[in-house]
Order: C-alpha cells, then sequence, then structure tokens
C-alpha cells in the first residue's frame, strides 16, 4: 500500500488544544501533486476520530509545503489531556500514513 | 562590514541534554549560548514546585549549567548566555547564579534580570480584553483559579542589558526567539524598525529554540541519520542583513540539511504568511532556503512587518487532578483482555461512588496514540498491548483512590498481566492553559544588573 510518506515528509506540533501539521513534498513535482490533492478536507476527515475542527490550509511555495491547522485536536493538549499524545508528536506520522489512493483523481507515479 | 555573529542553543526545553552548553560552548568563535527551558505548560509545573517550595519559581537546571561553564569560563571562555531559565522568579535564579560565580571567583562576570512579564493581578482582575482566545470564553471562569499569567516579552530588555556589559541575561516570559534578536540588534545596532532584518534574526531565533530538532532530531527520515545517538544542537551565523547559515558543531552526529531546515521552520506554526513575535510580524513566504555546504544551509529573504498592537499572554489555571496507570498485558487476545480490564477499574471506581470528569482507557500498541485512525494489524493479532488508563477529576480523592486499583489487575486481571514493577501512579494536579492579549501600554518590561 503506497502512502502519503512516499511522496512526502512531515512535522507537527502543539499550540494550546490544535496542532499543526507540515508536510513537504519530496521533489517540485511531489509539492506540486500535493497542492493540487491533499485538500483541508481530506485532512479534516482523516482526523476526525480524534475530534478536530475545521482544518486551515496554507500554502507555502517556497518551501514546498503545506501547512494545515487543525484546531483542537488534542482534547485539550499540554496538561489537560489525557491522553498518551497530549502534544500532536505523532500526528505528522499518521498523516504520512494517508493511502494515496484514498485521495481522488490519482495521477502521481513515482515508480 | 559588521561579521557575522555566531549564536547556539544547547537547551530546547526544561528537561533537555545537561552536558550539552559545556559542549557547545567549546565552538571556536561562539558568540552567544541561548538555552530555552519555556514551553506552554513549563510555568505551571514551576507553579506546582512553587506550591512545594517558594526556592523552586525557575529552571534550577540552569544552576548546574553555570557550574559545568565555571572551567570554560576560567579558561578565558568569553561566550555569553541568554536563557530564559528565569521562570517566575528570574530575580532568584539570577540571585543562585551569581552565588555560583562567587564560588568560581568569576564575580567579572555580570549576571542581568528581565522581568515584567507577570500579568498575573492584570488578567485576574478580568476584563474582556482577557477572553480566551481560542475558545472566547470570558476570564472571569476562571480567574480565582488562576496561577500564572505571563506576557511574552520581546527582544528589548535582553539587548538593553547586553548593551550594559552584561555575560549572563535571565528571562521569565520571553518570545523563546527574542532569546536571538536580542545579541542580534545589539551587535548589528539594529533599531525596533529594522523589520527585514528582525525578522530574519527572528527566523534564526525560530530554528534554535528547539535544540536538536533543527539538526536532525524529531526528522522523518530520521532513521537515515549519521549519529543519530549524538545529535548535534544547532549554531546560526547570522549577517548583518538578518539572513544566516544554519550548521552545527563538527563531530556531531545528525545533519543539518534543507530538509531538516525546513521542517522545523513549520514547527508550530500558524499562519505562514503571518509569524507573530513581539520584535515583528514575519513572512515566511519569502524565505529562501540552499545548501550552502556540508551541514550548512542558507536561510535568507525573510520580511517584517510591525508587530501586533498587543503582547500574547500565556496564563494558567487549577483545573483539577489527574493520574495515568500503565499495565502490560501479554498473551493470546491481549488488547480485548486488557480493554476489559481496564473498563474494569473504572467500574470498580464508579460503583464504589468516585465521580471523574474524564477517563480513558488505551491499548498502546494499537494506534493508540492517534485514537486508532492508523492500524496496520488487527488488534486480534497483537500478542501484547500497554494498558494506559487515566482518570481527571475536579477533587483529589478520586483520583487518588483510582491510582490504588491498578496493581490489583495483577491477582484479579487476566493472565499475563507486568510490568508494574515501578509501583502507583503518582496524582498530578492539571493546570489548564488560557492564551489571551494584554495591551503593550499595560506591561512594564525592566532589566536590571545585579
Amino acid at each position: 500500500m503506497k502512502t502519503l510518506r512516499s511522496i512526502a515528509y512531515a512535522r507537527s506540533g502543539d499550540k494550546g488544544s490544535s496542532a499543526n501539521i507540515a508536510v513537504f513534498g519530496r521533489t517540485p513535482a511531489d509539492y506540486a501533486w500535493l497542492r493540487e490533492h491533499l485538500s483541508a478536507a481530506q485532512v479534516e476527515a482523516w482526523f476526525k476520530p480524534l475530534g478536530t475542527g475545521p482544518v486551515i490550509r496554507y500554502e507555502v511555495p517556497n518551501l514546498e509545503a503545506l501547512n494545515f491547522v487543525l484546531p483542537g485536536v488534542l482534547a485539550g493538549g499540554g496538561s489537560c489531556s489525557l491522553r498518551i499524545d497530549a502534544q500532536g508528536k505523532t500526528l505528522g506520522q499518521a498523516l504520512l500514513a494517508m493511502p494515496l489512493d484514498q485521495l481522488p483523481e490519482n495521477s502521481h507515479s513515482t515508480d | 562590514m559588521t561579521r557575522p555573529l555566531k549564536i547556539a542553543n544547547a537547551s530546547g526545553f526544561w528537561g533537555d541534554q545537561p552536558a550539552a552548553a559545556r559542549l557547545v560552548a567549546q565552538q571556536p568563535d561562539l558568540d552567544y549560548l541561548t538555552l530555552d527551558y519555556l514551553a506552554e505548560v513549563s510555568l505551571s509545573i514551576m507553579a506546582i514546585t512553587r506550591a512545594k517550595d517558594p526556592a523552586a519559581s525557575y529552571a534550577r537546571d540552569f544552576v548546574e549549567v553555570v557550574q559545568s561553564l565555571v572551567k570554560f569560563w576560567q579558561g578565558g571562555g568569553r561566550t555569553k548566555i541568554v536563557t530564559n531559565a528565569g521562570g517566575l522568579d528570574p530575580h532568584a535564579c539570577g540571585a543562585a547564579v551569581r552565588a555560583e560565580l562567587a564560588k568560581a571567583g568569576l564575580t567579572q562576570l555580570k549576571v542581568a534580570v528581565v522581568s515584567g512579564d507577570d500579568v498575573l493581578a492584570l488578567v485576574r482582575a478580568g476584563g474582556p480584553d482577557f477572553n480566551n482566545l481560542e475558545s472566547g470564553a470570558a476570564v472571569t471562569t476562571v480567574a480565582d483559579r488562576l496561577v500564572t499569567a505571563n506576557a511574552y516579552l520581546g527582544a528589548e530588555g535582553i539587548a538593553a542589558a547586553l548593551q550594559a556589559g552584561a555575560h549572563i541575561v535571565i528571562t521569565g516570559r520571553v518570545a523563546d526567539p527574542s532569546l536571538t534578536v536580542g545579541p542580534c540588534c545589539v551587535h548589528f545596532g539594529w533599531t525596533t524598525t529594522d523589520y527585514d532584518r528582525l525578522a530574519g534574526a527572528t527566523v534564526a531565533g525560530h530554528l534554535l529554540e528547539c535544540g536538536a530538532q533543527a539538526c536532525g532530531g524529531f526528522t522523518t527520515d530520521w532513521l537515515d541519520l549519521p549519529g543519530s545517538h549524538d545529535i548535534g544542537f544547532p549554531v546560526a551565523e547570522v549577517s548583518a542583513d538578518g539572513s544566516c547559515v544554519l550548521t552545527k558543531p563538527a563531530g556531531t552526529g545528525g545533519a543539518v540539511t534543507v530538509q531538516t531546515v525546513k521542517e522545523q521552520l513549520l514547527y508550530e506554526i500558524g499562519d505562514p504568511g503571518n509569524y507573530l513575535s513581539p520584535d515583528v510580524t514575519v513572512s515566511f513566504l519569502t524565505l529562501r532556503v540552499e545548501q550552502s555546504g556540508p551541514d550548512r544551509v542558507r536561510i535568507s529573504g525573510a520580511t517584517g512587518r510591525p508587530p501586533p498592537a498587543a503582547y500574547k499572554v500565556s496564563a494558567t489555571y487549577r483545573h483539577g487532578y489527574k493520574a495515568h496507570g500503565m499495565l502490560t498485558v501479554f498473551g493470546e487476545q491481549a488488547v480485548a483482555k486488557a480493554r476489559r480490564a481496564g473498563g474494569g477499574v473504572l467500574r470498580r471506581l464508579q460503583e464504589a461512588g468516585c465521580v471523574y470528569r474524564e477517563t480513558l482507557v488505551e491499548c498502546l500498541g494499537t494506534g493508540a496514540s492517534v485514537g486508532g485512525i492508523v492500524r496496520r494489524v488487527p488488534e486480534n493479532d497483537l500478542i501484547e498491548t500497554v494498558l494506559r488508563i487515566s482518570v481527571a477529576a475536579d477533587t483529589q480523592e478520586p483520583v487518588k483512590r483510582f491510582t490504588r486499583e491498578i496493581a490489583p489487575l495483577v491477582t484479579c486481571g487476566p493472565q499475563g498481566v507486568t510490568g508494574y514493577a515501578s509501583g502507583r501512579p503518582k496524582v498530578m494536579p492539571v493546570f489548564g492553559y488560557w492564551p489571551c492579549l494584554v495591551a503593550r501600554s499595560a506591561v512594564k518590561p525592566a532589566w536590571k544588573m545585579l
């Protein structure tokens, strides 16, 4: 199963009870593909079980990156959240595990 | 042309490697060492320790760092230090540091403290200005439970103290990048309206503030790194135009690449076109990032605009108690057994009259870190899991009762329960996080040479 990991790298962290996930194309073509296919709605659907609010997507073309902000995804965050990951350290890895064929109009090929 | 300023970091958070400072300080021609101790929740941890011991209101780890640098300074080392180790009481931290220096005969080193960030009295008095930035809730809902409220000050006080000849500057809450911006302002003679240059230094400070994370720590491709057992701490060589080269000490592990730098640039960032600091509003959308040599990455092109009209405040309030208990469950249907055992503990407690505002049972190994949204193996196929049970309550008693109910699972739980040797879990106070704003005119940043 091919996942986002094959075309992207990422980093996530917390701001209060929200988190951000930055996703970077491994090549300029990968970034172009991400920009076209990885929408805020898809990221929101992926993290819905964790209780995220409406996801905001920022394009950062000079860094070949998309930055997603997930409001309230950390269930209180910091000292309040009871979860093993109260600070969003794992969310980058979780997004990179998204299967590519889950994204519509999958035209990407790196094989 | 003024030579570049060499600034390193040797602590990304409270609890980072205590030996790092002594090693990083050995870098040739290092001008400044910055040490960051204050994450969002750190001041509330200090509030806990302060409740038990009024002297424990700052990062005492920093006093050990000073001890570790005594030989370096005695040998003629000139590197200056800027740190937010002062926590809730920069003056107490400064006094402890001076005492250490005096013991070592280093009284020629001047210590300054920056204060004025404490706005607890103001926030406690309330007002619509202090509404929660995330939820919009009114501060009156938590005013009587507030424990700390600190404004993120900028580089101003740090720069003034350095200008006056301080060798060690100890602050309370300041914006993390300001630890780097302050030295740059003094060295290059920037004014408060040199926005593009301040933006560049803020970017350098943002890259430095999490320590090893800029040099391969936490990177997606961590397994491919050379020397991952000994990842170096970052060093920024900041130029007069605010651009910088990020690198790391020779001989350390990890890597400084376009990838490690880009990942850290967007770490804990909201809108990359509007990165807000008390010194400048930065756009990351004009940045250029290029490899300029082995383990050397050049970052240039930052653009800045005037900073926000208000300071951001990080406040914390008492929010009851919590505890987490963990046990390992091994064997056939380990996850099913763990879930039933965890649910059973909570049921026993509830039947005994304990009331919790929140409970959670997690089976680690099943993708529990992300609520099970990523799962590679069916739960039933796992031969082992770590059962983690958590509770939170407004009062201490039901949480304390919970901590006594974990170990009994060894004899009344499923076969194959182990990993109970670390004893009963600890009852921990919970501190809620309350981000808000405060007008600049209401805050009086101050510095003092001790």
